[in-house]
């Protein structure tokens, strides 16, 4: 299952499980990432500290005052693919997206650049069922795919200073959601009312590695509504 | 709630709370964060009896001037400081204060913490603790995500700073400490796209001097010399970061990440400083030249164990 497992730090190793990014990969990674975080005991006697799913990489960090690479590492190798169960609890979102023009910014653009009409843009995002490879970059902030290859877009050119919470975005395979207002390079195509991290809650993310997402479209009238009761 | 407080009467240039960071959180896009130079934050919570990772408050460059309007604290100082303390009615507590040393602060008395000689970071214990809200078991600020006391913002003007307990009594605690603050040889390991470097640009890389610029900050550090020359990509498929990855952009130059680094990042990483090295080159101010040194693993291993040693010493004379 790794293609290689080594030290990136003193304190933190990477577990490479290939070069592609896809779904098959990602859910290993997330398998792995999921298996430590049951062992609870294993996971606190060895010092694991942080454990980072990215699309084809799982960096962990640990104490090193508790532990060596050397334990971790064969901990690690000794994970085997078998004991996975990351498809059996996958967690299922459906998420409100308003495709207004107001909020879809970037839904002229990519039309134009793709020869594909608005609508269109909008029935094959809102068919997708998403997939969470990874969280990043702000607090709760999912990297969904896979899109068609229909809508792939490249960044702006000259990133937003300001993208505004909870703008839906994509580019190249993947559609992302900003949880707050944000510099980024990605092209705004709708908004949701959904608050997607919240200090106060138990479980502030709303989203978590691995998750399964599908958008559903509503109207801007029952996006008004929907956010103002959320802002209550 | 507690009813003893300090006022801000004067913010600093980056003042925030900050304990030993928040771990297990970064899989959902948060940076551990936590204290810049962490042996000086243990050694000031040590001094004031505190537990090692008990929230204190961090100051860069000029620290704040806090006004005690109640209560009395027991409080510490690390780094290279110049702070005094101002007496009501009385014009100074004494000529000259000490860093790694308590002192008693009376109500009425202010706190002035004017620069970081030499240096970059420095801390503020208090015996008993500031009164923190903690998220996900820890009080560190990462402004950048506005996580932590105060919305997440570093402290401002005016701010009421609300400490637990009240303290007259200094049984009084000094500890030596030897700051190396011009110390500039910085060990790396091989970062791991180590080989996206070309043969020359390695060499180049450890053989020349990197000037730090004005853009460094609890985020990164941005260095200027020698362009690397990438012969790979100079993008990744973003992954996992962590502390102390010396990250290449586009222009070739590198970028040290610091404790409030980006949890991902798709720039290739030459080199991670190892940990016993972390703390030094956070001191290490805007204009100064840093060498890179590599190492095996086993020395970096090494290294972070001789440094728990020394600070176990010093742990042990402040018991005494």
């Amino acid at each position: 299952m790794f293609e290689k497992i080594y030290n990136i730090s003193d304190q933190g190793i990477i577990c490479d499980f290939g070069s592609e990014i896809n779904k098959e990969i990602n859910a290993k990674v997330i398998g792995v990432f999921n298996y430590i975080n049951k062992n609870l005991k294993v996971k606190k006697d060895l010092g694991i500290i942080n454990c980072i799913p990215s699309y084809n990489k799982l960096v962990i960090q640990y104490d090193l005052s508790l532990v060596s690479s050397v334990s971790i590492i064969k901990y690690i190798s000794s994970i085997k693919e078998k004991y996975l169960t990351y498809l059996n609890n996958q967690k299922k979102f459906e998420i409100p997206i308003c495709y207004d023009t107001e909020y879809g910014l970037d839904l002229d653009s990519i039309s134009k650049q793709n020869k594909i009409c608005i609508e269109e843009i909008i029935h094959l995002h809102n068919e997708t069922i998403f997939y969470v490879y990874m969280m990043g970059f702000l607090p709760g902030f999912p990297f969904m795919g896979d899109l068609t290859k229909k809508l792939f877009t490249s960044r702006l050119k000259t990133p937003r200073v300001l993208v505004p919470a909870k703008s839906v975005a994509v580019v190249e395979k993947f559609c992302a959601i900003y949880p707050f207002d944000s510099p980024g390079g990605w092209n705004i195509i709708g908004k949701t009312p959904c608050k997607l991290f919240e200090k106060n809650k138990k479980n502030p993310s709303l989203l978590n590695p691995g998750a399964q997402i599908k958008f559903k479209s509503i109207s801007k009238k029952v996006f008004l509504e929907l956010e103002s009761k959320n802002n209550e | 709630m507690s009813k003893y407080y300090f006022q801000v009467e004067r913010a600093g240039v980056h003042t925030t709370f900050q304990d030993l960071g928040r771990f297990n959180v970064q899989h959902l896009g948060i940076c551990p964060g936590g204290s810049m130079d962490s042996n000086l934050l243990k050694i000031s919570n040590k001094l004031v009896n505190n537990s090692l990772q008990e929230g204190v408050l961090e100051f860069a460059y000029q620290g704040p001037r806090l006004k005690l309007i109640s209560g009395n604290a027991k409080i510490a100082i690390t780094g290279n400081v110049h702070f005094t303390i101002e007496r009501q009615n009385n014009t100074s507590l004494g000529k000259q204060y000490n860093c790694f040393e308590t002192y008693i602060l009376k109500e009425g008395d202010t706190l002035d913490i004017l620069a970081t000689k030499k240096s970059v970071y420095g801390y503020l214990s208090i015996e008993g603790g500031f009164q923190l809200k903690k998220f996900y078991n820890s009080v560190s600020t990462l402004t950048r995500s506005a996580i932590g006391p105060n919305d997440g913002k570093k402290i401002d003007e005016n701010l009421k700073i609300f400490f637990i307990k009240n303290n007259e009594n200094n049984n009084k605690k000094i500890v030596q400490w030897k700051n190396n603050f011009n110390d500039n040889i910085i060990r790396v390991l091989e970062g791991p796209q180590f080989h996206y470097f070309s043969k020359q640009s390695i060499n180049e890389f450890f053989l020349s001097k990197y000037k730090i610029t004005n853009h460094s900050d609890r985020m990164g550090m941005r260095l200027e010399g020698h362009k690397l020359e990438n012969i790979v990509s100079s993008n990744i498929a973003s992954e996992g970061i962590l502390k102390g990855a010396i990250q290449i952009t586009g222009d070739g130059n590198p970028i040290i990440l610091m404790a409030d680094h980006p949890t991902i990042g798709g720039y290739p990483k030459i080199a991670t400083v190892i940990s016993a090295d972390f703390a030094k080159v956070t001191q290490l101010s805007p204009g100064k030249e840093i060498i890179f040194k590599k190492v095996k693993l086993l020395e970096a291993e090494k290294y972070f164990h001789e440094q728990q040693e020394i600070l176990n010493k010093i742990y042990q004379q402040i018991t005494i």
